[in-house]
């Protein structure tokens, strides 16, 4: 999908056309194509399963695609995934450091690795070490780290050689909410620097602060753009539907009863309220429905839709 | 008391039932190895290779030569033409045990005379040589009587006068043949061992996927890995070496520097092994399963315990698939016969073609298993 006019003055990093990726009987990728330009934060959502790290292995280089092409910092992924590996950094969901070593260990290693020279090498480190602040923590086994250090630790050995693009596979699960609000500050601290991002993430609230969204469903790219453009999309509020946030008591009858008004297209519960959509003008019937059938009602206004109502409705336009 | 006993045992048997490797490794090796080693194992020695060097040729010493083969402890394997070429044989591990017939071995039975037939025997094998000493012995005094049933006078020696000589271990000191065997036994299963172990961790704690998306190459990784462990392996040679000259009174008989050759070319092919192994096990668990598999030949196959000879066809040749087999020759003939390089050089190639056919497949997949 193209991006908006506005942007097109800076370079695309990363530039996928028709990729496909087969394994046996399974098309893990099915032709995805898309762009990431310069210093974007670019979100991939989708289910577990959906081809999301497939998509990143084959991005990555270490991964042969089965057909289609891909260019990344402007290598061929196929015919030069070696320059990619020098050029990219790369962050796992699991910690996959040695934690027999110590955290200044690792860095080390992994400056040596990717071959910085011995004289910038301690001048290289220092840096990454200010940038994420693990200074405090040089000599501790990275084992024995907090999860939220853990991952900062991993950042700074994908740091070492500078690259311009960072591939981030689900850098915050199973963290805690402090230090995934530090790590995301972090990122958009380097995104200013000039460093582009390609972050897979379930977290919605994560998703609001990536600058482009790509939502892969069943191994296919169903929407792509801006989190303004996706909340846009037209099958995410049907034409002469209104989306709509509802308090009630006793959310999950209140549901059953909703779903039976044929002016009613689609409700979701969420922990304390219900988002419905509901036909142009039909607010008010809807709360005298559920008046009338013994229910509370506390609130009902009108909201625009969230990224999550975004993915609800995409996923079920899709197997619809 | 017996709460959840009948859940547990039902999710049990579900874990068992859905682990095909271990399920292999619990059903299949163990009836597989127990008829392949069933085979294997066997005490009592007979078909000990041997050499002749007849210079009589005429039917009498035939006649004699049948004898021993027809003992079924004796298979005549070579006939030589000279003792040069008999002790050759002999330091490189080719026959065990050698007969000589002197050149008027007929001429002399005939005339009432006693002859002298020397038999040569490798006394590494203590077991082997005891058992060559008897029975040459008894077919000395039953070929003599045979010959004296038909001639008087009675000589005062013998006329079929067997003159064992052990060469080598010639006090057959059990330790001096076990413990070398032992020594490339235990060098094959530790270094392997270790060797995989050290690459499955990486699978295990995920740290390759980190290490695949740097521009580490498949070379520098492999070798990388293998390297600190040639090292581990070199120390280790080195340490059980002189446990058992110090502390099992285990001379080396032969050259020192020309053992360490062969060793690190056995080394390299075992941290191959390892390297292998490494492609097939997802966890130290798998790895040590798989290990299993390999340990078991290689100390009932090998020649360290039973002899090869006495094995039938298929499990001598299982045998000599087993790096340790070819080691564990190399460190018998250096330590216990003082063999020389060119007695010993085709069980160090064939060792050396077999590290490099296991390091190309186990590279070939290591790349598959990371890709």
């Amino acid at each position: 999908m193209e991006q908006p006019p506005a942007f097109s003055h800076r370079d695309s990093v990363i530039v996928v056309s028709e990729l496909t990726k087969v394994f046996g009987n399974l098309v893990a990728v099915d032709r995805v194509s898309f762009t990431v330009k310069e210093r974007d934060i670019f979100g991939l959502l989708g289910p577990n399963g959906s081809g999301k790290t497939t998509l990143i292995r084959m991005l990555c280089g270490i991964l042969n695609p089965t057909s289609g092409n891909a260019s990344v910092l402007g290598y061929d992924v196929l015919r030069e995934s070696e320059e990619i590996k020098r050029s990219i950094g790369y962050m796992s969901q699991q910690f996959s450091l040695y934690s027999d070593l110590t955290v200044i260990e690792n860095l080390n290693f992994y400056a040596k690795v990717y071959g910085i020279p011995k004289k910038e090498r301690k001048g290289k480190l220092e840096e990454v070490i200010e940038i994420v602040g693990i200074k405090p923590y040089l000599n501790q086994m990275s084992g024995s780290l907090s999860g939220g250090w853990k991952q900062r630790l991993a950042l700074a050995c994908a740091l070492v050689h500078s690259p311009k693009l960072l591939f981030l596979d689900e850098p915050t699960a199973g963290i805690d909410p402090v230090a995934r609000r530090d790590l995301w500050n972090l990122l958009f601290e380097l995104s200013a620097r000039g460093t582009t991002f390609f972050v897979t993430t379930h977290y919605m609230d994560e998703a609001e602060r990536c600058s482009h969204l790509g939502y892969i469903y069943f191994s296919k790219l169903i929407a792509c753009g801006t989190p303004e453009e996706l909340k846009r999309i037209p099958n995410v509020t049907p034409e002469g539907f209104r989306r709509h946030e509802l308090r009630v008591e006793r959310l999950t009858e209140a549901m059953k009863e909703l779903l039976k008004l044929d002016f009613v297209g689609d409700a979701t519960m969420f922990s304390d309220v219900i988002h419905v959509l509901i036909k142009e003008g039909y607010a008010e019937e809807v709360k005298i429905y559920l008046v009338r059938n013994g229910f509370n009602v506390y609130d009902l206004r009108e909201i625009p839709p969230t990224l999550e109502d975004v993915f609800v409705s995409l996923t079920r336009s899709f197997k619809g | 008391m017996f709460q959840g006993l009948g859940a547990i045992v039902y999710k049990e048997t579900r874990h068992i039932i859905r682990d095909p490797r271990s399920l292999f490794l619990m059903l299949v090796i163990p009836g597989l190895e127990l008829t392949i080693f069933g085979f294997a194992v066997n005490l009592d020695i007979k078909h000990i290779k041997t050499g002749v060097l007849n210079q009589d040729k005429k039917v009498e010493s035939r006649a004699l030569l049948d004898q021993f083969v027809n003992s079924g402890y004796f298979d005549i394997v070579e006939i030589y033409n000279s003792e040069d070429e008999i002790s050759t044989a002999m330091r490189r591990g080719d026959i065990k045990v050698a007969i000589i017939i002197p050149p008027n071995y007929t001429e002399r039975i005939s005339r009432g005379d006693s002859a002298n037939i020397q038999v040569l025997i490798d006394g590494s094998d203590s077991t082997v040589a005891m058992q060559a000493l008897n029975v040459s012995n008894a077919i000395g005094l039953r070929a003599s009587i045979k010959v004296m049933g038909s001639k008087l006078p009675i000589p005062s020696e013998l006329p079929v006068d067997i003159r064992p000589r052990v060469l080598f271990n010639q006090d057959m000191r059990t330790a001096n043949f076990m413990i070398p065997g032992l020594v490339g036994v235990i060098l094959q299963v530790v270094v392997m061992l270790l060797t995989s172990f050290a690459i499955v961790r990486e699978k295990e704690q995920r740290t390759l996927e980190q290490l695949v998306v740097t521009p580490v190459s498949r070379f520098g990784l492999m070798l990388g890995k293998l390297l600190p462990f040639l090292g581990v392996g070199i120390c280790e040679t080195t340490s059980v070496l002189l446990l058992m000259i110090f502390l099992f009174q285990v001379p080396i008989a032969g050259s020192v520097s020309l053992l360490a050759f062969f060793a690190l070319i056995f080394l390299f092919t075992t941290l191959g092994m390892g390297l292998l192994v490494s492609t097939f096990a997802q966890n130290q668990i798998q790895a040590l399963q798989i290990s299993f598999v390999i340990l078991l030949p290689s100390f009932l196959l090998s020649g360290f315990m039973f002899p090869q000879e006495t094995m039938p066809t298929i499990i001598y040749w299982i045998g000599q698939v087993v790096p340790a087999t070819y080691f564990i020759r190399i460190l018998r003939g250096i330590i216990l016969r003082d063999a020389g390089f060119w007695d010993l050089w085709h069980n160090g190639a064939i060792l050396a073609i077999m590290g490099v056919v296991i390091i190309i497949i186990a590279t070939f997949r290591f790349h598959k298993t990371i890709g």
